[in-house]
């Protein structure tokens, strides 16, 4: 199960990267997206994979999962969107201003 | 108090000279406060010459070992009569020399700023408040220098100047601190009792050399020399001061000071001794090639300091003795000197030896002034200079540690004595004598006779000192050497005639020699003219500055060509480098000892799917639609795993913050072109894939690492505490609102912020989305879809009950304010998708900024709540109320903050959203005339 989930935060991860080493704005904010995803569950799982155990505490109840990185992880999906919406409306700010949707804001791929 | 009270004056009356306009009470002003001082020393001096130490000490940082305390030893003693004494000489002397263009208010004011910072070195016990002022020195030396601000040498030789003595004062700071590690004390009392201790530690070396690199660069010992030279740039009152008597004395101060702690080692002597004797050499060999009369003093300095330091790497308590001796011998006829240099400069308008002669003729007593501070400087029988300079012939004889090369020391110390009698008899006869100068810039006259009164004082000490040395001279350097030595102060009788000995020899051979060299000056000129191409200091200092900023611009613009995507590759790069470099050095095994649990079908399916869905969204990211679906896909399948791996409130986070965000991504398609081109190399390409892997590698590597060891949480604490202590029975809600309330505050805050910064950036700025789409056909101009808008329409309101039973619930079952607000604003979203901007907002008329902004206040509200009835910000209580049907009901004051929570979420998400909606500029029109016309409508009905 182990090797499995950092399977695939190793896949998101390595396409996020990807995408935003792409010259057009779009694909950095997919890219972006993508890490924040990976970077959620990496901090997630800092917690340990635990299955069916609650963060609810009661009487009969011997065993919890963490709930701290649940707690952490939960500000930050909500900030990584702040994030998201904040470069898209960057990008599309600047796509106004320069007429052209390359990270560079040049017209022509000369990078 | 009183004690403390001589270095601070000066630094806190330091302002009051600039208060006047008037230049006589400028200089008044400044002289009234050095004189304070002075008598302050003044009352210290019996107890002082009665071998006591008088020390005043005040608790500052006692954590850090910094106290406020000061002591008056002997050597500090004689050290702070120097400052003072030639102090209120440079005032009387500066009053006449400034001109009337200059700001003499503040040239008095940066004087009584160094003035105190020096007598703070001097008077300090405690190293770390030594330090202190030993930068405010450089600093202040630094205003100084570069006093004639307009001028391009002032400020580079300020500049200069900073950078080498501020540089060397870093490296003491981390010796100083060594030191007082070392010896458990910043103290001088007890750091001066600690030699055995010192000397035993192993870090001895590292401690000596890094002090040693502050006091040769103050001193201006080889290889720093280059700075003193250039600081000749400073008005002449300021070289006579600082650049003469005081301040790059400060170095050899510390030596002498420290002397008993840190000599008596060979390393000691393998380095002072020989940085000494070069910088003596070297030093006096410029100073005979100098033109500028201020030069050849400067230079002239930096030879006297190496004799100085030389004297103290040789170690033996009559070196020491002689050493004190000769520090207060060079202060009173070099402070002199440099006062004449400075009327020279003054009367005729230039300082060019070339350019000067026969000046006798108009300036007979400045001449004969001059003739007696040169006498002195060379070491002429009757003066001051004589007696020590014997003194430190005779010490060069002593056996000394470099064996069989011992001759090299009193050779090299002669051949110096050679050149200062050469660069001596120069400053005299070629300024006084020769034929008279034709083209001055100015008719050479006498100064007013209060600028060369300093000087004439000076010049009668010199020849007193040199006439009655064991009355004058003997008790104040007896005081300041025992004071270093202690008992092995040498019972020593300073005196004009000691036989016929070897020292004796080395003077004649060096008066002799040096007027030899002057005659034959003209052949010397040529030979050292070639030498002048490699030894130029501020040259090869200048060339070493502009390489460093070369290579730094040459770096910057190699790292940073204002390429995103360069800077991204670097970044992660580097991470992946600094991540994976502590792997290759170790030996443990990456997987660690747990056992990995086994994969059950449906997840092992669901991985597999997000692992092509990401892929997929790379392959397909140039059909920018295909590509957000994909997207979409994988975060869905996030909020799944949430679930799985036992996290409910992450999920139903997730999932509302994916509608949001896929919403969010569709609006800005609609305005950004639909496809991305091709356009980098296939090169780049693969650097790109190879980089990614890497990072998708190394962080895969680094969790199975994590993963695969036991692990020990802090989770504990919170699970036990958050019924009793938080009242809600859901740990992570109540960690949110309560254990971490103020990390959740200010995410909130930025998440405000971030709602904010997004309305400016599109607020008032529009762009037209294209009416075609990427294969060119035009867009549906149907009306929205009836079926979708009749079926929200209705959903409203059961999704607002289910998102108040969700933030209910939240403190005691996965739920809370942050999922409630997500998904309130998802419906409301919902209802400008189905129904359109036109119809959805005039009925949605409350402004979300009211919204987000009641958010953030009932958020601080509650925590403030807490203040005033004496609890810490943000501590929450509970308590039980008992509803009629609904029964036992808890209310936390916690709620009232998740409440400002929700607010904040909806506001600022739907503030985002709809100003992004509204945002072509197509449909901008649409709204604003249809928002009028219900208008006008209403109104009509009214």
């Amino acid at each position: 199960m182990e090797l499995l989930f950092t399977s695939c935060l190793g896949v998101m991860i390595a396409c996020g990267v990807y995408l935003m080493l792409r010259a057009r704005t779009f694909p950095f904010v997919l890219g972006l997206t993508l890490l924040g995803y990976a970077v959620n569950m990496f901090l997630f799982v800092s917690g340990r994979l635990k299955t069916n155990l609650p963060a609810v505490v009661s009487p009969e109840q011997l065993q919890y999962t963490d709930p701290l990185p649940q707690a952490l992880v939960l500000t930050a999906i909500v900030i990584g969107f702040a994030m998201v919406a904040f470069v898209v409306v960057l990008a599309l700010r600047a796509s106004g201003e320069l007429g052209t949707d390359h990270v560079d804001g040049h017209k022509e791929n000369n990078s | 108090m009183n004690l403390a009270l001589i270095p601070l004056l000066p630094l806190l009356g330091a302002v009051i000279p600039s208060l006047f306009r008037s230049r006589n009470l400028n200089a008044l002003t400044a002289g009234a406060i050095a004189g304070i001082s002075m008598l302050l020393l003044l009352f210290q001096a019996p107890a002082v010459f009665n071998g006591e130490m008088p020390l005043a000490s005040w608790s500052w940082i006692p954590t850090i070992g910094l106290n406020f305390a000061f002591r008056v030893s002997g050597f500090g003693f004689m050290f702070a009569f120097l400052i003072l004494g030639i102090g209120l000489l440079i005032v009387i002397y500066a009053r006449f020399y400034i001109s009337a263009d200059d700001p003499m208010g503040r040239f008095y004011t940066y004087l009584l700023l160094f003035m105190g910072s020096m007598l703070g070195i001097v008077l300090s016990e405690n190293i770390i408040l030594l330090m202190m002022f030993w930068e405010l020195t450089s600093i202040s030396s630094f205003l100084l220098i570069g006093f004639w601000s307009y001028r391009t040498d002032a400020r580079e030789g300020a500049r200069q100047a900073l950078v080498i003595t501020g540089g060397g004062g870093l490296a003491m700071i981390a010796g100083f601190l060594l030191l007082g590690n070392i010896v458990g004390s910043f103290e001088l009392t007890t750091i001066l009792a600690s030699k055995e201790i010192l000397h035993a530690h192993h870090l001895y070396p590292v401690t000596l050399i890094l002090i040693l690199l502050g006091a040769f660069t103050k001193s201006a010992q080889f290889p720093f020399q280059f700075w003193l030279p250039h600081a000749m740039a400073a008005p002449t009152p300021v070289s006579a001061y600082l650049h003469s008597a005081t301040m790059v004395k400060a170095g050899v101060f510390l030596l002498a000071l420290l002397f008993p702690v840190l000599s008596g080692s060979s390393l000691w002597f393998y380095i002072v001794t020989p940085v000494g004797l070069i910088t003596l050499m070297f030093a006096a060999y410029m100073a005979m090639f100098k033109d500028d009369l201020k030069g050849l003093l400067a230079y002239s300095t930096v030879s006297h300091l190496g004799l100085i330091t030389l004297l103290l790497g040789l170690g033996s308590p009559l070196a020491a003795f002689t050493a004190v001796f000769h520090i207060l011998n060079h202060a009173a006829f070099k402070a002199g000197l440099f006062m004449l240099a400075g009327i020279i400069d003054h009367e005729t308008g230039t300082r060019d030896m070339k350019r000067l002669s026969g000046l006798w003729k108009y300036m007979p007593i400045t001449g004969t002034l001059t003739m007696l501070g040169c006498a002195a400087m060379a070491g002429v029988p009757l003066f001051n200079g004589f007696l020590s300079k014997e003194m430190f012939l005779a010490e060069t004889l002593e056996p000394n540690l470099f064996g069989a090369f011992s001759w090299i020391v009193p050779v090299g110390a002669t051949l110096a004595a050679v050149f200062a009698v050469a660069y001596s008899i120069r400053m005299v006869h070629d300024v006084f004598f020769k034929e008279p100068a034709t083209d001055l810039p100015k008719k050479p006259h006498e100064p007013p006779h209060g600028m060369r009164l300093p000087a004439e004082i000076l010049m009668t000490i010199c020849l007193l000192v040199g006439l009655f040395p064991m009355t004058l001279a003997a008790p104040m350097v007896n005081v300041a050497a025992g004071s270093i030595l202690g008992a092995a102060t040498p019972d020593y009788h300073i005196a004009i005639w000691h036989g016929l000995n070897m020292a004796l020899a080395m003077s004649v051979i060096a008066l002799a020699g040096g007027a030899m060299f002057y005659l034959q000056r003209l052949r010397l000129f040529d030979s050292h003219r070639w030498c002048m191409r490699y030894c130029d200091g501020k040259a090869n200092f200048e060339a070493f500055i502009s390489g460093v900023v070369q290579g730094g611009r040459k770096l910057t613009g190699l790292m940073e060509n204002g390429s995103l995507q360069r800077y991204i590759a670097l970044l992660v790069g580097a991470v992946v480098v600094l991540g994976a470099s502590p792997f290759f050095g170790s030996s443990a095994p990456l997987i660690g000892p747990l056992a990995m649990s086994s994969v059950d079908p449906v997840t092992l399916v669901m991985g597999l799917v997000l692992i092509v869905c990401a892929v997929a969204t790379v392959v397909h990211h140039r059909n920018r639609i295909l590509a957000i679906i994909m997207l979409g896909t994988v975060g869905l399948i996030v909020s799944l795993s949430f679930i799985r791996f036992s996290a409910p409130d992450l999920a139903l986070t997730q999932i509302s913050v994916e509608v949001v965000t896929i919403i969010l991504l569709m609006m800005a398609l609609h305005l950004l072109p639909r496809t991305t081109p091709v356009e980098s190399s296939s090169a780049r390409r693969w650097r790109d894939i190879l980089l990614s892997v890497a990072a998708g590698g190394g962080c895969t590597a680094l969790m199975m690492a994590v993963l695969t060891r036991p692990y020990d949480t802090i989770a504990g604490y919170f699970l036990e505490n958050s019924k009793p202590g938080g009242g809600g029975t859901n740990v992570v809600n109540v960690i949110l609102v309560d254990f971490r309330g103020f990390d959740t505050l200010g995410e909130i805050t930025v998440l405000v912020i971030a709602g904010l910064v997004i309305y400016a950036m599109l607020h008032n700025f529009e762009l037209t989305a294209p009416k075609i789409d990427a294969l060119g056909r035009p867009w549906v101009q149907d009306r929205f879809p009836m079926i979708l808008a009749q079926i929200t329409r209705p959903l409203m309101p059961l999704a607002l009950l289910f998102a108040a039973y969700i933030f209910l619930r939240g403190h005691n079952e996965p739920g809370g304010g942050f999922i409630a607000g997500l998904i309130v604003a998802s419906v409301l979203i919902l209802q400008y998708i189905s129904s359109g901007i036109v119809w959805t907002r005039p009925r949605l008329t409350v402004d979300n900024h009211i919204i987000m902004a009641w958010g953030l206040v009932i958020a601080v509200a509650t925590g403030v709540g807490s203040w005033m009835v004496g609890y810490p910000f943000l501590t929450s209580s509970f308590t039980y109320l008992k509803w009629p049907l609904v029964g036992k009901f808890e209310v936390a004051s916690a709620i009232a903050f998740d409440l400002g929570v929700f607010l904040a979420v909806v506001g600022s998400v739907m503030l985002v959203l709809v100003k992004l909606g509204s945002m072509n500029s197509a449909d901008a029109e649409i709204v604003s005339t249809s928002v009028q016309n219900e208008k006008d409508e209403q109104e009509g009905a009214h």
